[in-house]
């Protein structure tokens, strides 16, 4: 990815808690003035890895470095971070000036240089005003910017943020998502953020790490997170897809009485595999029947959901298996898209993923 | 991803920082408070109980015994079936108490809230001298009892239930307090009879404090020394026998098993009723509507009857003991006058042990609360250490098991002997705090454990990632936000230090006399008039106390208001 080392570097690391293992040697590079977000449900080890590189929580084993330092074993305290919690962790009893001189005051530095310090902050928070007040005076997003000023007032050259979003509004989430994420390019600050919502993820990251169980699932670029899933956990978890149990053969997978043309990995050829595609990448617009990659559908139900529809398409040579597609509402009204309604649609084979099936 | 053998990579060994290193070293300071003050002298005592005279080893002769002397002995029964009726009287009264408070629309119900609390502030002491004018020989009641004697078990009971009667109430007010509007909006429109609702609904969401308030007041009451040394007469119960055996007799070895049978019931209790509580837990995790009470005329005026008849026993006891003080000699020249209040006069220590207590009060106040809240927040908010943390939690609750009988009689033991390297304290105002601050160590460290339970849990990795020691935060953050609790605890030391006998009635010195001390023994010796006075005058104090700490309270409120908010 990069020439010059990278800022911090994961190896190996597992964490146990008694029989239950919450991290299984995981490994991972990020690189200097990089957004990393770690994405994925709950309890698949996400927060637990972030814990561990802030030193809160101590992994069993493994080894972590920051900047060329090992900072396997060392006390939070004693390691470089800022750290936003989803709960803004705020102290009640200190102004929100007070809450960002915090960490300054521990370094002894002078008054006046703390103060034009604090100012520089809240103005990049666009906070500039609210200085004087307490926390509990300010709205859920105005608290987290708070948290979120404190945590880099000492220039730590890591920030780590800890569902830092969870807590808010959807248009406020929304609006913050995108002002962290201005604030992170400006600083130029190397940033981890743990969350469970694909498209905070999509839209703020640098590169994605996709997790499950306690292990990395994939690492990569927004784009390629969505369009090349490594797995179908990944397929699944990010953006909807369809799952189709099929057989694979060169350059070709069966699905059910239908046959169509997709790029096979090797390994898979002559084996039960699933074939994967996106609800937006089905074509129906110029597909006739008979054609390449085209199946028969009749449409058993259709669900408005704002920006497009989802349309529940029933196939018969898929047998049981339901296949659902999203049509924009302009497609709908021109198509003249109605329940019942028969209609040839196509798979475009390079937008078509195939997965190991079960038993392969 | 590494295919590496995870069997192959060693384990990680934290480095511990200068944060870890002080509040572990901490934690272990105060926990071996904990073990001298608490573990040692139990052991003191166990062993003391196994021993003979000389201090050889005898097995369980000691106890072989006791249970051969019928005299010894039935005092259990004795204790038993005393702790028992109490229980029964004082829960059901509380229980309807409560309801009234709570429940229904009754008028004037900050008034019965404060009236019910009165006993708080008195020595167990109190309630047995009022019931000695009420009902005594010379009392101005006595036919009331038609020709049954007031000294013995009834008066015993009903000085009983006078004194625990707040401690069951707070419980059972606490359990009827967060019971679900829903559920009765859901029983009403199933068209449920009231009595039905009442038995179905109220009961079972009230069952865990109802059971939770009956194991306190049984081990008060099992446990206390005070009513029964006062009232008690010829009738035997545990804790007078502990008193009788050392004081009385000088036979510590004796004493020591009568503690160790008063101990055994007093652990039942406790781990039973920390089973229980475990479950309330589970019980009320759910997020409830709090249910507004609706006007009922007939309810609320039966209900009104009924507390002011509890109330006006209450204050009837306080009065008559305050009338009692003020008389000039009872029940001849009813006069009043303030020659009781010259306690110099008297046996008791006089006016000297009044201040002794005070100075016991706020130095336990002091010491007490910096001690409690600082090992509980150690214990919260440390990182790592689980065995250390647990080990201490365990140590925090094991006083609450401890009659305070059994605890003082176990410092005699364990103090004075010549051997013991803190020997120094033995008959010192030093030995009284540290009992008193012992005795009363759970119930302080579960308030600090609740309040900091409720602080978020973030806080102490936020100001480790920015480079705060833990104690800069902790003095600018933890305590200010806690003032309330800390305040409460004190206040909880405070009281108790001034009206607690139990524990101190084995430890004080001739320079250490205290007032709860001098009302036993002026009453004693017959001076039952100087001691009303002198249980009065602590009444007084604790209820200035109160009302301090009532202004402070409300002093740091509104001194905060602006960050605590909403």
């Amino acid at each position: 990815m990069s020439e010059s080392a990278p800022y911090l570097c994961v190896t190996d690391v597992t964490k146990k808690f008694g029989d239950f293992t919450a991290l299984s040697e995981v490994s991972l590079l990020v690189n200097e003035g990089e957004f990393v977000c770690f994405l994925g449900p709950s309890g698949c080890g996400k927060t637990t890895l972030l814990r561990a590189i802030a030193g809160l929580d101590f992994q069993t084993s493994g080894r972590i470095e920051q900047a060329g330092k090992d900072i396997s074993n060392l006390p939070p305290a004693l390691r470089d971070f800022g750290i936003v919690f989803q709960s803004y962790a705020l102290f009640p009893n200190l102004s929100v000036k007070a809450n960002v001189a915090y960490g300054l005051e521990n370094r002894r530095m002078p008054r006046a240089d703390i103060n034009r310090r604090v100012d520089e902050l809240l103005g990049l928070v666009s906070l500039a005003d609210q200085g004087s007040k307490y926390p509990s005076q300010l709205s859920g997003g105005q608290q987290q910017r708070v948290a979120l000023a404190r945590a880099l007032a000492p220039s730590p050259g890591l920030l780590l943020l800890d569902e830092p979003l969870s807590a808010l509004d959807a248009k406020v989430r929304v609006r913050l998502r995108g002002e962290i994420r201005e604030l992170q390019q400006r600083l130029g600050v190397t940033t981890i953020m743990v969350t469970h919502d694909q498209e905070e993820a999509l839209s703020m990251a640098d590169r994605i790490v996709v997790m499950d169980h306690g292990c990395i699932e994939q690492v990569g670029t927004p784009e390629e997170i969505y369009s090349t899933p490594a797995t179908p956990f990944v397929a699944d978890f990010i953006g909807a897809m369809n799952f189709l149990p099929g057989m694979a053969s060169a350059g070709h997978v069966q699905i059910g009485k239908a046959g169509f043309i997709a790029e096979t990995p090797t390994g898979l050829v002559g084996k039960p595999v699933i074939a994967a595609i996106r609800p937006e990448d089905i074509q129906l617009q110029g597909v006739e029947s008979g054609g390449g990659n085209v199946v028969d559908a009749v449409i058993r139900s259709m669900e408005f959901l704002g920006t497009f529809y989802r349309v529940d398409l029933k196939c018969a040579a898929f047998g049981d298996v339901d296949l659902f597609a999203d049509m924009s509402p302009n497609m709908v009204r021109r198509q003249n898209l109605v329940t019942g309604k028969e209609l040839p649609v196509r798979f475009p084979p390079e937008l078509m993923r195939i997965f190991p099936g079960r038993g392969a | 991803m590494s295919a590496k053998d995870s069997a192959a990579t060693p384990p990680l060994k934290p480095v511990l920082g200068r944060d870890d290193w002080i509040m572990r070293l901490s934690m272990v300071a105060i926990g071996l408070f904990l073990v001298v003050a608490v573990m040692l002298p139990l052991y003191a005592m166990l062993s003391k109980s196994l021993e003979d005279k000389d201090g050889n080893f005898l097995g369980l002769a000691n106890y072989a015994e006791y249970f051969a002397t019928p005299a010894l002995f039935n005092s259990i029964f004795n204790s038993l079936s005393i702790a028992l009726i109490s229980t029964v009287v004082v829960i059901t009264v509380a229980f309807i108490y409560a309801y009234a408070l709570t429940r229904t629309c009754m008028p004037f119900k900050w008034v019965f809230r404060i009236v019910a609390l009165v006993p708080l502030l008195t020595p167990s002491l109190l309630g047995g001298i009022s019931l000695v004018y009420w009902f005594g020989n010379q009392g101005v009641a006595k036919a009331l009892l038609g020709g049954e004697s007031i000294y013995g078990p009834i008066g015993i009971v009903i000085g009983s239930c006078y004194w625990v009667f707040p401690h069951a109430l707070i419980i059972v007010i606490t359990a009827l307090s967060i019971s679900d509007a829903r559920l009765y909006e859901a029983a009403t429109a199933l068209r449920t009879t009231r009595l039905r609702t009442f038995l179905t609904v109220t009961l079972p969401g009230a069952r865990y404090g109802l059971i939770s308030a009956s194991f306190v007041v049984f081990t008060l009451v099992f446990t206390d020394f005070g009513v029964p040394k006062v009232i008690g007469g010829n009738y035997n119960m545990l804790a007078t026998d502990v008193y009788k055996q050392v004081i009385g007799q000088q036979n510590f070895q004796m004493g020591a098993v009568v503690s160790v049978v008063l101990l055994a019931p007093a652990l039942l209790a406790f781990f039973v009723d920390r089973w229980v509580q475990r479950r309330q837990v589970a019980l009320l995790s759910a997020r409830a509507v709090p249910l507004q009470p609706k006007p009922d005329r007939r309810v609320d005026i039966a209900m009104l009857i009924f507390c002011t008849i509890v109330a006006l026993l209450i204050l009837g006891m306080l009065g008559m003991a305050q009338y009692a003080a003020l008389v000039k000699f009872w029940p001849y020249n009813l006069e009043l006058s303030l020659n009781n209040y010259r306690f110099d006069l008297m046996d008791g220590g006089g006016w000297d042990s009044y201040f002794n207590s005070i100075r016991m009060a706020l130095y336990t106040a002091l010491f007490g609360t910096v001690i409690v809240f600082f090992g509980a927040y150690l214990v919260e908010k440390g990182r790592g250490f689980r065995t250390g943390r647990m080990a201490f939690q365990f140590l925090a609750i094991v006083p609450l098991a401890v009659p305070g009988l059994v605890l003082g009689l176990a410092y005699i033991f364990f103090f004075n002997n010549p051997d013991n390297p803190f020997n120094f304290l033995y008959q010192t105002m030093g030995i009284l705090v540290v009992c008193t601050v012992a005795h009363f160590y759970t119930v302080s460290h579960l308030t600090a454990t609740t309040a900091l339970q409720q602080m978020d849990a973030e806080f102490e990795s936020v100001s480790a990632s920015l480079k705060a020691p833990f104690y800069r935060t902790f003095a600018k953050v933890t305590v200010p936000v806690c003032l309330p609790a800390i305040l409460d605890i004190s206040i909880y030391l405070f009281m108790n230090a001034m009206t607690t006998v139990s524990a101190v009635v084995f430890i004080y010195s001739t320079d250490t006399t205290l007032a709860s001390v001098a009302v036993m023994n002026m009453d004693d010796a017959g001076a039952i008039a100087p001691a009303a006075a002198m249980a009065m005058m602590i009444a007084y104090t604790c209820a200035i106390a109160r009302i301090i700490h009532a202004l402070l309270s409300k002093g740091v409120v509104a001194r905060t208001q602006a960050w605590r908010g909403r």
